[in-house]
C-alpha cells in the first residue's frame, strides 16, 4: 500500500514540483516577461475560485469558459464520429472504395486545423451570425475524424475469418452480419479511434476559438495575449492540459470495457 | 443419384510461385441419411475438404452438388461444427446458440426458441455455464457449445470437423453416444472428420481415409457393417471391429510411407555457448564470444 501511494502520488508530485521550480528559475533569469508561479496564481485566483462567474462576454470564470469549449467540441466530435465511422466501415469492407478514396484521405489527413478554419468560415459565409460556429464545427469535425476512420477500417479488416464464416453458415442477412458480427468485432478498434479523435478535437478547439474569437478557453487565451496579461495564458494552458487529460482518461475507461469483451 | 457429391475436386493454396496443392482429385458420393467418417493425418486437408462441403470455399476444379444441384454457397441446411469452435466472444453461451436458433426458426415464438436453445444447451451439459462468455470456458466446453449451436439448427447435413478432439475420454464417449442418438432419431446425413479410427468405426456407416498430404485424396471406402446401436464395450471384442481398425490404420500408414514428408522449422539455439577465452577481445566486440541466441532453419526428412 505504501509503495502504491509512493508510485502514484508522491512521484508525480515531485515531477510537478520540479517543473514549477524550473518555471520559477526561468522567470527570474532568462525569461523576464514570464510571470512567476506566484504571480500567476495571484492573477488567476479570481477565475479559479469563482469558476462559474460571468462578469462580461470575455471575462468569465475558467470553468464557464471550459464549458463553452466542451460544448463546441462535443458537437464537432459528434459530427466526426457520425461521419467517420461509416466511412471507416466502407474502407474496411470494400476494396474498390479504398482504392477510390484512400489517396484523397491520405492527402487531407495531415492538413492542419489552421488551414481548414478559413475554408470553413468561407463555406458558411451565408449563415451570417452562425458562420463562426459552423466554421469551427466543420474544422473540428474534419480534423478529428481521421483516427476514427482509420481505426474503424483497420478493425473491420481485422475481423477474424472464423466469425465471418459463422455469419455465412447461418446465412445472416447483410444487416444482421453488420450488427451481430462486424460491429461487435470492430468495437475495440473503433473505441481506440474515438479516443484519439477526442484528443484531436480538443486540440483543434483552441485554434478554432482563437481565430473566431468565440468565448471559451481558447478565445480567452488569445484575448489575454493581446491584452498582455500573460498570467492568464498560463492559466489557460494548464486548464486545457488538465481537461484534455481527463477526457483521455474517461475515454480509456470506456475503451478498456470493450477490450475485454 | 447421390445426395451430396464431390467430383474430381482439387484445391491449392498460395500464390503462383509457392502454390501447394492440398487436395487432388477428390471424389466422394454420400447417400441421403448416410453417416460417413473421414479419417486422416493432421494437415492432410481435412478441414479444407470440410469447408468445400460446407460451401465456405470453392474448389479450384471439380464440382460439388447437393441434391443434384450445384452448391452455390454456405447455408444453415449444412450445419458445420468448426474445428476451432468459432464462437462469437461477445455473446454468452446461450446467446451464441440463440443466434443460430433465431436465424433458422424465425417462425417460432420467442418462448419456443428459448426452450429450443435451452434443450440443446442442456444436452451438452452446459446449463450451469449458459450465461458465461467463451473466454471463461475451457476448450472442451467451447467445443460443446459449438456442437450444441450446430445441432440446434437441425441441419439436413451435419458436418462435424473433429468435434470431440478437445474433450476428455468420458465427455467424449458421452457426446459420441449423443451424436449416435441424434443421428438415429433425426436420420440426418452426417460427415464426421476425426483423427480417431475407433470413433469413426463406432459411429459411421462408412469410413473413408484421406491419404497423407500434400496432394491428399480420398482412399477406398471401408464399409462398417456392424449393427446399430453399437455398444462401445461389446465392440472391443468384435473381430470385425478389430479387423476394420487394423485395415484403416494400415491404409493410412501405407499412404504416408509413399511420401517422404519434410518438416522445416526454425530452431532457436539456446544461449549456452561457452565463452572462448582464447579469442582476443576488443572493446568494439567484433570478435565476440558467441553468446546471443541464434536462429537456424533446419529441414528434416521424416520417413515413417
Ligand atoms: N487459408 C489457407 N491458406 C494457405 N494454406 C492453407 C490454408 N488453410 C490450410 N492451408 C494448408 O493446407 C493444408 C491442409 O490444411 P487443413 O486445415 O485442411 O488440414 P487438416 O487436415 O484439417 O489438419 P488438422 O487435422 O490438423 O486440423 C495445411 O498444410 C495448411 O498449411
Ligand atoms: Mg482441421
Amino acid at each position: 500500500m505504501k509503495a502504491f501511494k509512493f508510485d502514484w502520488l508522491i512521484l508525480p508530485l515531485i515531477g510537478i514540483a520540479v517543473v514549477v521550480l524550473l518555471w520559477q528559475i526561468s522567470s527570474k533569469t532568462w525569461a523576464k516577461e514570464l510571470p512567476t508561479p506566484h504571480k500567476t496564481w495571484e492573477a488567476s485566483k479570481e477565475y479559479v475560485l469563482k469558476p462559474f462567474e460571468k462578469r462580461g462576454e470575455m471575462d468569465q470564470g475558467i470553468l464557464r469558459f471550459t464549458w463553452y469549449s466542451l460544448i463546441l467540441v462535443a458537437k464537432g466530435y459528434a459530427i466526426a464520429l457520425i461521419v467517420g465511422t461509416p466511412i471507416g466501415f466502407f474502407l474496411g469492407l470494400s476494396k474498390a472504395f479504398t482504392k477510390t478514396f484512400d489517396p484523397i484521405i491520405q492527402v487531407l489527413r495531415p492538413v492542419s486545423p489552421l488551414a481548414w478554419l478559413p475554408l470553413g468560415l468561407v463555406l458558411f459565409l451565408g449563415a451570417g451570425k452562425q458562420a463562426s460556429e459552423l466554421g469551427a464545427l466543420f474544422t473540428i469535425a474534419i480534423c478529428s475524424m481521421w483516427p476514427t476512420v482509420m481505426n474503424t477500417a483497420v478493425g473491420v479488416r481485422a475481423v477474424p475469418q472464423d466469425y465471418l464464416n459463422v455469419a455465412k453458415v447461418l446465412k445472416l442477412s447483410r444487416w444482421k452480419t453488420l450488427t451481430k458480427v462486424l460491429i461487435p468485432a470492430t468495437l475495440p478498434y473503433m473505441f481506440t479511434g474515438f479516443r484519439l479523435s477526442l484528443g484531436i478535437a480538443w486540440l483543434v478547439i483552441v485554434a478554432a476559438e482563437m481565430l473566431t474569437g468565440r468565448p471559451g478557453v481558447g478565445g480567452f487565451l488569445w484575448q489575454e495575449y493581446n491584452a498582455l496579461l500573460y498570467e492568464h495564458i498560463i492559466l489557460c494552458i494548464i486548464t486545457i492540459g488538465v481537461v484534455g487529460f481527463i477526457l483521455d482518461r474517461l475515454m480509456s475507461l470506456v475503451e478498456s470495457r470493450f477490450k475485454t469483451a | 443419384m447421390p445426395y451430396l457429391e464431390l467430383k474430381s475436386v482439387s484445391k491449392a493454396y498460395g500464390a503462383n510461385g509457392s502454390r501447394t496443392e492440398v487436395l487432388r482429385d477428390v471424389n466422394l458420393a454420400i447417400e441421403q441419411g448416410e453417416f460417413v467418417a473421414i479419417v486422416g493425418y493432421s494437415g492432410a486437408g481435412k478441414t479444407t475438404l470440410m469447408s468445400i462441403l460446407a460451401g465456405l470455399i470453392r474448389p479450384d476444379t471439380g464440382s460439388v452438388t447437393l441434391e443434384g444441384r450445384a452448391m452455390s454457397g454456405p447455408g444453415p441446411d449444412r450445419g458445420l461444427v468448426f474445428q476451432n469452435y468459432s464462437l462469437l466472444p461477445w455473446l454468452t453461451v446461450a446467446e451464441n446458440v440463440r443466434l443460430a436458433v433465431d436465424q433458422v426458426f424465425p417462425e417460432k415464438s420467442e418462448a419456443e426458441r428459448a426452450a429450443h436453445a435451452t434443450e440443446f444447451i442442456e444436452m451438452v451439459n452446459l446449463a450451469p455455464a449458459r450465461d458465461k462468455r467463451p473466454h471463461e470456458l475451457s476448450g472442451g466446453m467451447r467445443q460443446r457449445v459449438s456442437v450444441a449451436r450446430t445441432l440446434a439448427m437441425n441441419p439436413k447435413v451435419l458436418l462435424l470437423d473433429e468435434p470431440l478432439s478437445a474433450l476428455d475420454a468420458l465427455t467424449r464417449a458421452n457426446l459420441q453416444d449423443e451424436i449416435a442418438r441424434i443421428r438415429a432419431q433425426q436420420k440426418q446425413t452426417v460427415v464426421l472428420i476425426t483423427n480417431d479410427p475407433d470413433e469413426a468405426i463406432l459411429l459411421a456407416d462408412r469410413v473413408v481415409p484421406l491419404t497423407a498430404g500434400p496432394n491428399a485424396t480420398l482412399g477406398e471406402s471401408f464399409i462398417v457393417d456392424l449393427p446399430h446401436p453399437r455398444d462401445r464395450k461389446a465392440l472391443n471384442h468384435s473381430p470385425r471391429f478389430r479387423q476394420l481398425r487394423r485395415d484403416i490404420s494400415q491404409y493410412l500408414l501405407q499412404s504416408r510411407q509413399d511420401r517422404h514428408a519434410t518438416i522445416t522449422r526454425k530452431l532457436t539455439l539456446p544461449d549456452i555457448e561457452p565463452e572462448d577465452l582464447s579469442i582476443p577481445r576488443t572493446m568494439l566486440g567484433r570478435s565476440r564470444p558467441l553468446r546471443s541466441s541464434e536462429t537456424r532453419e533446419a529441414t528434416v526428412e521424416v520417413a515413417s
